[in-house]
């Protein structure tokens, strides 16, 4: 059938050629609607095939061009990269279903244009995570921000441009702040700027300046936000549902986590930086970003806004992870990019399904609504369940994997902070399913069905169960990931 | 020799007639005022240097440096071209965006000046374009001056020419005629010190003589009134407050000329002082380039960021980024090491698109509303004007350094030059002036594509004759974006004939 | 000390009207004056040349048939020529841009022509107000 390298090509051109073949769509609805998803069944099914071809041992390349010396556009599948590549195509199927039904039911404007640029983050998106070297994954970096400015400010009302401005700022700022100088720095170096296991950075770098650049990195990679980077994913919570589904779920964010992954494992090795100690402040960090992110999500009534907040959590998890550097740490961060997305893309599918068919925004009026939307409630909670790392929901695993990291590491107050932090993911996230089933009504609406918005939730949450049995292909890959 | 005719003298003769085909058709101009014939003829004779410069460029890639003498006399007594590497890359991007400037300017400027000046412009067009090169190609340090005031002189009257759109043309023509002879004068009276200790004119003779003294209070002076004289015409802070309205009020075509290439010869004109004609004294140049270039670039880098932030003026707005970008190239030449003035001419080309490309695109929009191009003007652009506004959006990224575009590569190569000399504090300047330019590009890029059409807009017409070029322009900063091998190579060949001492 | 500035006498004219034309041109509202002031300044310039190109005891640079005659050093005196083309240049585009702003603003005082310009650009932003135009 394909050849890896084929599936590696076909990967990341088909999201583009969907890009560029919707504006022609433009009159004809159901085709450019079908474009996405057809386009996802492709894409993923390229990703598959790369994931398996990595899991056998074997790196797909493709090299496009050489910039100057030192500095290549090229194209190398990681294990880590495998996995991202598989999460974001294969959501990207039901991100697109998903849209349709959502769009339609809440007759939103400019579809075309929409769908156009949500195909190209996608297409970023898979080019970050098969990107050979730093300065292809800072390019698609870049090109991701840039995409996705037209869906963050959709609405186009003043608080969508204000919105837009902030996402803009935060993650440009940073990333030509701190992101660009830290790539030179690591170029400047080694004198390149591949991905190899164990790192290029533990003979050419001071072990003192090691804390520096990895700060660079850290708050340079402003879609992981980390603390106090944070602020744009709140303010990105105006766009539309399909939007936050897909991205701040899953690509724009998990883009990011990926970046700071792959630069701790690929870049600087998890064992220079466990020895030179240079992670120590990034684990407190991201256990404050971790408590306090939680304690916010509490407050906050927006659905929406509550679930932004539980994701800046998640991410931070991985970040974590990532700190600890330790082998099974890393390997769980790895995993919790799977597991968290599909844990959250069905909450965030959810929320959307609520506003569509109830027209309802604020969890206090979900009250006793459960009885009327039990479909989506249900996927609710099994998503819920993947967040707070519940069995049989597929976050167990990830979860687990990141408390015996810490205890191998000796981070026993990390422990504490994952278990913390678990009770309140209980507290946030089942209050709105409480709300649903065990109360009395406190508002009267009529509830519009939209078969397409309740559909992929249903879906997606099956697949976290599924994740919890079948994680054999990423558990592999993540194992591989760390390997000498 | 007469072999091969025609083209056996163009060959024989390039370095010269990159300068002297448009001066002489100047004069032609002058007097056949016809448009459309007018046009022609400047295209021919840019076109024609653009051809020589090519030329230039892969003999100097193979052999190195040419030198050419006027009239046959030998040098230090007569005048010499010299054109070597840096010379040939120079004139290649300078010539290269005069052409398609001059392809762009049949439509725009039919569209801002009067018809019956039209011919004049483009003899004054000629004239800039020709003095500029030759501020380039010269090989005699007051040969310079001439070329020096042949441009400034043009130039005036072709700032000047945007007085048919805009009264306040005039009043910055005057304004850059007087800031641009008191350079030049200073440049002059800087010659004259020179010439007072070695007797000679001639650069390459300079330059020995100049090591073999070595110092002495004549010669201080001279460089400093040469140094000063010419950072007036490179617009380097303080002395650039004639850029920002030289280039606001002039006629769209005219700016995007201006931009791309004049400043550009200036600061070659200054690196060659530096680093070539005063070798010999390096006391006093590493004085120069650690005092008062470095600390002025960084000052010229935000000072224009900041006013472009706050005006809403777009042809203001694009002149004081303008001054900007000059001080990111003046930043590379004072570091003075190899990897930043390589890093500053790559600057050159790339911003030479960027901004040649931004201000025919405004000269696009202007040409089409008929009124000044300002942040009111400009709501919902995007969409009555599409094919422009995309090419204005491409150049525009550009500017602000998104990777696969022209300006990435830039900023790349002169950030690592900046942190290979060490430089942390300038290299987070850098980086934050560059953060900080997407501000105001930001601003417009929302007003032109965010903000919706208002009602009863006039429906726009895009001329191909004015997109097109545009187009060239923005196709050529995503190309040099991904495909930077030719330029990175050929700047550090420049850099090395800079910097290798002698001319 | 008053002999040895009194022998370099030339030089201090030269300093003195490069100062005065200077001055001028920084300091004077007028546009005409400003342009007086910039040739002020560029005449200094022209003594400064020639007078660097004097030899004791030469004679003028002017070919004559005696041998073994001094001459002064023509050179600058070719230099200065050029220079002085040039600045007849600009006087002349100086001027002619002077007459033109006079018709365009009504007035060659500089601080009247920014008054004017001020409103220029404060009917700017007025004028382009979309929808304003049909």
């Amino acid at each position: 059938m394909m050849m890896p390298q084929t599936a590696l090509l076909v990967g990341i051109l088909t999201p583009l050629a969907v890009a560029c073949l919707t504006p022609f769509l433009a009159n004809r609805p159901v085709w450019r609607d079908a474009a996405g998803p057809i386009g996802g069944v492709v894409t993923f099914i390229a990703a598959l095939k790369v994931a398996l071809a990595v899991q056998a041992g074997e790196t797909p390349r493709l090299f496009v061009a050489q910039i100057a010396d030192g500095l290549a556009i090229d194209f190398a599948v990681t294990p880590l990269g495998a996995i991202f590549g598989l999460v974001a195509s294969g959501l990207w199927i039901l991100a697109g279903l998903y849209s349709v039904g959502y769009m339609r039911g809440a007759k939103e404007k400019h579809q075309t244009r929409f769908a156009a640029f949500y195909a190209v983050a996608v297409h970023a998106a898979m080019a970050i995570a098969w990107s050979g070297n730093l300065l292809v994954l800072f390019v698609f970096y870049e090109i991701l921000t840039f995409s996705t400015y037209p869906l963050v400010t959709h609405k186009e009302s003043q608080a969508a441009r204000d919105a837009g401005r902030l996402y803009m700022s935060i993650l440009v700022g940073t990333s030509i702040v701190l992101l660009l100088p830290a790539v030179i720095w690591v170029w400047m170096v080694t004198g390149n700027l591949e991905f190899r296991s164990g790192g290029i950075l533990a003979d050419a770098l001071d072990p003192k300046m090691a804390p520096v650049l990895l700060a660079l990195f850290a708050f340079g990679v402003g879609k992981a936000a980390l603390m106090p980077i944070h602020r744009w994913l709140p303010a990105a919570m105006v766009a539309p549902t399909p939007v936050s589904a897909l991205l701040h779920a899953v690509a724009v964010v998990k883009a990011g986590v990926f970046t700071i992954l792959t630069t701790v494992v690929y870049v600087f090795g998890i064992d220079f930086l466990s020895e030179s100690g240079a992670t120590t402040w990034l684990v407190w960090l991201a256990s404050f970003t971790i408590l306090s992110s939680s304690f916010v999500a509490i407050t906050k009534d927006d659905i929406k806004a509550r679930l932004a907040y539980s994701t800046i959590s998640q991410l931070s998890y991985i970040v974590l992870g990532a700190a600890i550097a330790s082998s099974v740490a890393v390997q769980g961060a790895a995993l919790h990019i799977v597991m968290h997305a599909a844990g959250k893309i069905t909450l965030f599918f959810c929320a959307g399904a609520i506003y569509v068919q109830a027209h309802l925004t604020k969890i206090s009026e979900l009250d006793g609504q459960g009885r009327e939307m039990p479909w989506i409630f249900a996927a609710f909670f099994i998503g819920a369940l993947s967040i707070i790392g519940i069995p049989p929901a597929g976050g167990s695993w990830s979860k687990f994997m990141l408390m015996v990291g810490a205890v191998d590491s000796q981070l026993y107050f990390v422990l504490a902070v994952l278990g913390l932090s678990s009770l309140l993911n209980i507290y946030y996230l089942l209050e709105p399913l409480s709300r649903g089933f065990f109360r009395p009504k406190v508002r009267d609406v009529s509830i519009e069905s939209h078969p397409l918005v309740v559909i992929p939730p249903v879906i997606t949450a099956l697949l976290s169960l599924a994740l919890f049995f079948y994680v054999d292909l990423f558990a592999d890959l993540a194992s591989l990931m760390v390997a000498p | 020799m007469n072999d091969g005719g025609l083209i056996g003298i163009f060959l024989q003769n390039l370095p010269v007639l990159v300068v002297v085909i448009p001066l002489l058709l100047a004069p032609i101009l002058a007097i056949i005022t016809a448009p459309r014939v007018a046009w022609v003829v400047s295209v021919a004779g840019v076109g024609s240097a653009f051809l020589a410069a090519i030329l230039l460029q892969s003999i100097t890639e193979s052999i190195g440096r040419v030198t050419y003498h006027l009239g046959n006399w030998e040098p230090p007594w007569g005048i010499e071209f010299v054109v070597d590497s840096a010379t040939s890359l120079t004139l290649v991007i300078m010539t290269g965006l005069a052409f398609l400037a001059t392809l762009y300017a049949r439509a725009s400027l039919l569209a801002e000046i009067k018809h019956t000046d039209l011919g004049k412009c483009y003899a004054a067009w000629l004239l800039a374009s020709g003095g500029l090169f030759g501020l380039v190609a010269t090989g005699d340090a007051f040969n310079l001056f001439v070329f020096l005031e042949i441009s400034a002189l043009s130039s005036a009257i072709l700032i000047s020419m945007g007085a048919g759109a805009d009264r306040r043309a005039l009043s910055a023509g005057f304004n850059y005629l007087l800031i641009g002879a008191v350079g030049a004068t200073f440049y002059v009276i800087g010659v004259g010190f020179v010439y007072a200790i070695t007797g000679t004119l001639n650069i390459a003779d300079l330059v020995t003589r100049i090591a073999d003294l070595g110092g002495g209070a004549a010669l201080y002076a001279g460089f400093g009134f040469m140094i000063a004289g010419i950072m007036v015409k490179a617009a380097v802070f303080p002395v650039h407050i004639w850029l920002p309205a030289a280039y606001g009020y002039a006629p769209s075509a005219v700016s995007s000329l201006l931009a791309a290439i004049a400043t550009k010869a200036a600061l070659y004109v200054l690196a060659r002082l530096l680093f070539t004609l005063f070798a010999g004294v390096p006391d006093i140049t590493e004085l120069a380039v650690t005092y008062v270039i470095v600390p002025l670039s960084l000052a010229g880098i935000f000072v224009g960021t900041v006013m472009a932030i706050y005006e809403k003026d777009i042809k203001l707005l694009l002149a004081h980024s303008s001054v900007a970008q000059i001080g990111y190239i003046a930043l590379g030449f004072g570091l003075a090491s190899s990897a930043s003035v390589a890093a500053s001419f790559v600057h050159i080309c790339n911003h030479a698109l960027i901004k040649g490309g931004l201000f025919m695109a405004v000269g696009g929009f202007v040409a089409a509303l008929s009124s000044r191009a300002n942040l009111a003007s400009f709501v919902g652009i995007g969409r009555r004007m599409p094919i422009t506004a995309t090419a204005f959006t491409v150049c525009g990224l550009s500017l602000a350094g998104l990777p696969l575009t022209a300006g990435f590569i830039s900023k790349l190569y002169l950030v690592r030059a900046i942190l290979a000399e060490d430089a942390y504090v300038i290299a987070a300047l850098v980086l934050l002036s560059s953060a900080l330019s997407l501000i105001y590009l930001w601003k417009i890029i929302e007003v032109m594509w965010m903000q919706p059409v208002p009602a009863k807009s006039p429906n726009l017409v895009e001329n191909p004759a004015i997109y097109l070029p545009i187009w060239v322009v923005a196709l050529a900063n995503i190309w040099f974006g991904v495909d930077a091998s030719w330029l990175v190579a050929a700047s550090r060949a420049a850099a090395a004939a800079l910097l290798g001492g002698g001319l | 000390m008053l002999m040895q500035l009194a022998a370099i006498w030339n030089y201090l004219i030269v300093i003195l009207l490069m100062m005065i034309g200077l001055f001028l041109v920084i300091s004077r509202a007028n546009l005409v004056k400003k342009l007086v002031g910039l040739s002020i300044f560029q005449t200094s310039v022209f003594l400064f040349y020639i007078t660097l190109g004097r030899v004791s005891g030469g004679t003028a640079p002017i070919l004559t048939d005696a041998p073994d005659t001094l001459y002064s050093n023509p050179l600058p005196h070719v230099l200065i020529l050029t220079a002085i083309v040039v600045g007849v240049a600009t006087t002349a585009l100086g001027l002619a841009l002077i007459l033109r702003i006079k018709e365009s603003f009504g007035t060659i005082e500089e601080d009247e022509i920014l008054a004017a310009k001020n409103e220029s650009a404060a009917e700017d932003l007025l004028q382009a107000k979309p929808g304003a135009e049909a």
